[in-house]
């Protein structure tokens, strides 16, 4: 029996300036109908080039060099570009990763519907509405007559997500090749989106290709999986063996640097496979220690006192306020953080959980309500020299390593920011020793301080970040989704230096993230936040063994099951 | 990953995107060689031009008017010819270049200083500030460029006591001509600024509890250089032509000293007695550097801008 999808020996190049980068190597993968395959790396494995390579559209200077792609048992290498172009309507369907840019704004669903149905099928006129219809109605989306007519923007992102997914199949086709397909989902949604693309591989017996970083998709979703690395298939195999029991080194540090939501582990184990992630943290004597200057004052109330905060935005403005339209991001919210703890604040998109650090930070002023930070009023510190003991008191750590960097400065002057500013040095030269031992301390290496953020990975700029952060001997640090923007094995050593810091300097942290096992692993007390409101506060053992709020049941509920994974 | 040894300073100059779209643009490369032929020509007129149009002893009368060396009646040591004073047309052209090249250097200067200063502190404080500064940019950009420089430089020698105003003509034709150009400036700062003052590096500095302009200069200026450059460059080739278009009018730079803009103008008067080299040269000097000025601005446009690479 032949497969549906066969590659053999499938080699990619793409020629830059800098001479020729092999971005995939010798990839042989086969799928069958009613199967689906989960392809899985990390960014820059190559797993996305392998998908457009099938389908015949590489991004430029991007040339298969060597290999087959056979389909059903065509070679789709000897086809010209007016025939891949039938076949990638009419018998491949592609999914992409953002619903918000792969509909045309300008067009109607049933108008975008209709013309691919036209394109690719013999169906016409009225007879094209109705199959419309029918496949809005496949995919889960109700009253579809009347949403022929709407708009993207009527619809939201899972919806679309559906309506892509409708517009794959309009050809009714035998693959589909889905390219993080809930990459831009909320959790909730997320699941909803994977059930609708098993159901539908299964009924219409279908092959599908899931491309995706995310481990938690593969265990839900895949029949069997291929794990790629650097170009290169180290492993395929079937879903419970690739999850269970792996077998190259590389799949089994990348499943060691998956949190786990049902037990809190002390630290993530064995992701040494990953690059410059040399466990090279040197712990450091506090007490005599330049970072542990600060420690010696006296306090013992609250690190962290939030007392009814209100935040609204205004989202349509007007001369007269009861014309005016406002969203109310942050709804009375309360909650304490004791010394030396790590809260929780966990939420999807839109909850208000970011707005909430940045009013903590000072960076928005709330409407309403008090944030004591180490018992000193937020709001009421003037910005002088005389009081840094209380602006230096809080740090953040920010989602995107790429823009929280000033990209033209170098590393030193960056980390070393906050120490001239406060002038907490004596001399230029001690200020240099102690950037040079920050960046050790974070694994960079002191050699790093000469460089530009441009020079380094996004985990590598994650770090610098924490350096930069710590140079200004915090108490208390606000990480607002630290690693959402990583890779999941450079994810578990940061999280893992954040915990190391945390131990030894005794750090106070509020961690924001939208990721439940994340927050399992490295928090203390969790707090849900949902539309603006707190649904509840908890200790972290409790919440995931008796949540009490039934939002936090439908969240954990939603988590990515993980029982294929031995501990 | 990237364990090489940082980079340097000469490494990061030639080993870069830009440095790579340039070698491999020949427009851009020919727009370089020739602009920065002609701009040096100019500033090192001293040393080059085989006569000094200042220097009365070198000008007499009885050469006036003669065309150029190759033409009938031209004299070998005059290249180009004479105009009405007996100055070598050469000569005049690169001591007249050199005074255009630093009136439009040093005008779009002030207004780019001008105009980044006030575009900055109008997308980073924003509110009533920012409402200010833009209409005023606004309400200037609705005047032509060229009549408000004329008004300035009208308005700015009037106010200067007549035995000065020879002597500073030249400073009112750079203030007059740096005070038009500064909302573009101004325009473009503030859009660079508004999406940099997002940024979590600004947030971060705000954290660390830097003050505002602290924050501006160190964190916001370097990051909007990019399109200020671009339009620093056809700025230019436009401050260049403004002072010409000034100095043709009668308006700039009085005619004892040469600039491309007078000579083209007392070039003007002799044309119709056939007298074609005395406005030619000049003109076909102004147009090659403005040409060439611009056609790197244009490229450097490309260059620095991620989208069409």
């Amino acid at each position: 029996m032949s497969n549906l999808l066969d590659i053999n020996g499938l080699n990619i190049e793409f020629p830059t300036r800098r001479g020729t980068i092999r971005a995939a190597s010798n990839v042989c993968l086969h799928v069958n109908a009613g199967e689906v395959l989960g392809l899985v790396g990390e960014s820059g494995a190559g797993k996305s080039t392998v998908g457009n390579a099938i389908i015949d559209l590489l991004e430029k200077p991007g040339r298969i060099s060597a290999g087959s792609i056979k389909f059903n048992g065509e070679e789709l290498r000897d086809k010209d570009a007016d025939q891949m172009r039938r076949i990638r309507g009419d018998r491949i369907g592609m999914i992409f990763q953002d619903p918000q840019t792969s509909l045309n704004p300008l067009m109607t669903i049933g108008a975008q519907l209709v013309e691919t149905i036209e394109k690719s099928t013999k169906i016409r006129g009225r007879k094209a509405d109705r199959h419309a219809v029918k496949l809005l109605e496949q995919v889960g989306i109700t009253e579809a007559v009347a949403r022929l007519k709407a708009y993207p923007h009527q619809f939201s992102g899972g919806m679309r997500q559906r309506v892509v997914i409708a517009l794959a199949l309009a050809g009714d086709p035998d693959l589909v090749i889905a390219d993080e397909p809930t990459t831009a989902l909320d959790v909730s949604i997320q699941a909803q989106i994977l059930d609708l693309i098993k159901k539908l591989c299964k009924e219409r017996n279908l092959g599908v290709i899931i491309v995706t970083h995310d481990i938690g998709v593969i265990a839900n979703i895949a029949d069997r999986v291929a794990v790629m690395y650097r170009g290169e298939i180290v492993e395929t195999g079937d879903v419970a063996q690739i999850l269970g029991a792996p077998k190259h080194e590389y799949t089994r540090s990348l499943i060691a640097a998956v949190p786990r939501a049902d037990t809190k582990l002390e630290r993530f184990t064995s992701v040494d496979y990953i690059e410059g992630a040399t466990n090279n943290f040197k712990r450091i004597d506090i007490q005599n220690h330049w970072l542990g200057e600060t420690r010696k004052q006296d306090y013992d109330g609250l690190a962290l006192e939030v007392k009814n905060l209100d935040l609204s935005f205004v989202l349509q403005n007007a001369v007269f306020k009861r014309n005016r339209r406002m969203l109310k991001a942050v709804n009375n919210v309360s909650f304490s953080v004791q010394q030396g703890e790590t809260f929780g604040l966990v939420g999807e998109s839109g909850s208000g959980k970011s707005t909430v650090a940045r009013l903590i930070a000072g960076l928005y002023r709330p409407d309403a309500g008090v944030i004591k930070v180490f018992g000193a009023n937020v709001n009421t510190i003037k910005k002088s020299r005389a009081n840094l003991s209380e602006r230096q008191a809080l740090q953040m750590i920010f989602q995107d390593p790429f823009s929280s960097l000033n990209a033209r400065m170098r590393v030193l002057d960056i980390v070393a920011e906050p120490i001239r500013f406060y002038k907490l040095t004596n001399s230029e030269s001690e200020t240099r020793r102690i950037v040079q031992d920050l960046l050790d301390h974070v694994g960079l290496g002191a050699a790093a301080e000469l460089r530009y953020p441009h020079e380094f990975s996004g985990g590598q700029r994650q770090r610098i970040s924490i350096a930069r952060a710590l140079a200004s001997r915090p108490r208390l640090l606000v990480c607002d989704e630290p690693t959402s923007a990583l890779d999941v094995s450079v994810q578990a050593t940061i999280l893992n230096l954040l915990k190391d810091l945390q131990q030894e300097l005794g750090l106070t942290m509020l961690f924001i993230s939208h990721d439940l096992p994340v927050i399992r692993q490295m928090c203390d007390s969790i707090a849900v936040m949902r539309h603006g409101e707190i649904c509840e506060v908890s200790d972290a053992n409790a919440f995931f063994n008796s949540p009490k709020h039934p939002y936090s049941k439908h969240l954990l509920d939603l988590m990515p099951r993980m029982d294929l994974i031995k501990p | 990953m990237s364990q090489h040894s940082p980079k340097t300073r000469w490494e990061r100059i030639t080993d870069n995107d830009i440095m790579w779209s340039f070698l491999s643009s020949p427009g851009a490369m020919t727009a370089a060689v020739v602009s920065s032929i002609i701009i040096l020509a100019c500033l090192f007129a001293p040393l080059i031009a085989p006569f000094d149009p200042f220097d009365p002893a070198q000008i007499s009368l009885w050469d006036g008017k003669l065309p150029p060396s190759w033409a009938e009646g031209g004299q070998s040591q005059y290249v180009l010819g004479t105009d009405n004073q007996g100055r070598d047309m050469l000569s005049t052209i690169l001591y007249g270049g050199r005074l255009s090249i630093l009136v439009g250097l040093a005008a779009i200067c002030l207004g780019m200083v001008m105009g980044v200063t006030l575009g900055v502190i109008a997308g980073y404080v924003g509110g009533a500030t920012e409402a200010v500064i833009m209409r005023l940019a606004d309400v200037q950009l609705t005047i032509p460029g060229i009549l408000l420089a004329i008004l300035i430089n009208g308005v700015g020698r009037a106010s200067l006591p007549l035995e000065l105003r020879e002597e500073f003509a030249i400073y009112v034709v750079i203030i007059a001509i740096g005070l038009t150009d500064w909302p573009q400036f101004a325009r473009v700062a503030r859009g660079a600024t508004l999406v940099e003052a997002n940024k979590e590096y600004v947030q971060a500095a705000r954290i660390i509890g830097l003050p505002s302009w602290l924050i501006m200069l160190r964190h916001i200026l370097p990051n909007t250089m990019r399109p200020i450059l671009v339009i620093a460059t056809i700025g230019l080739a436009l401050a260049i032509i403004a002072e010409a278009t000034l100095s043709f009018l009668g308006q700039g730079i009085p005619p004892t000293t040469p600039s491309l803009g007078t000579l083209i103008r007392v070039g003007n008067e002799y044309l119709f007695s056939g007298l074609w080299w005395i406005t030619l040269f000049p003109a076909v000097a102004l147009i090659v550097l403005v040409f060439s000025v611009n056609l790197l601005g244009d490229w450097l446009r490309d260059a620095l801008n991620p989208k069409l690479r």
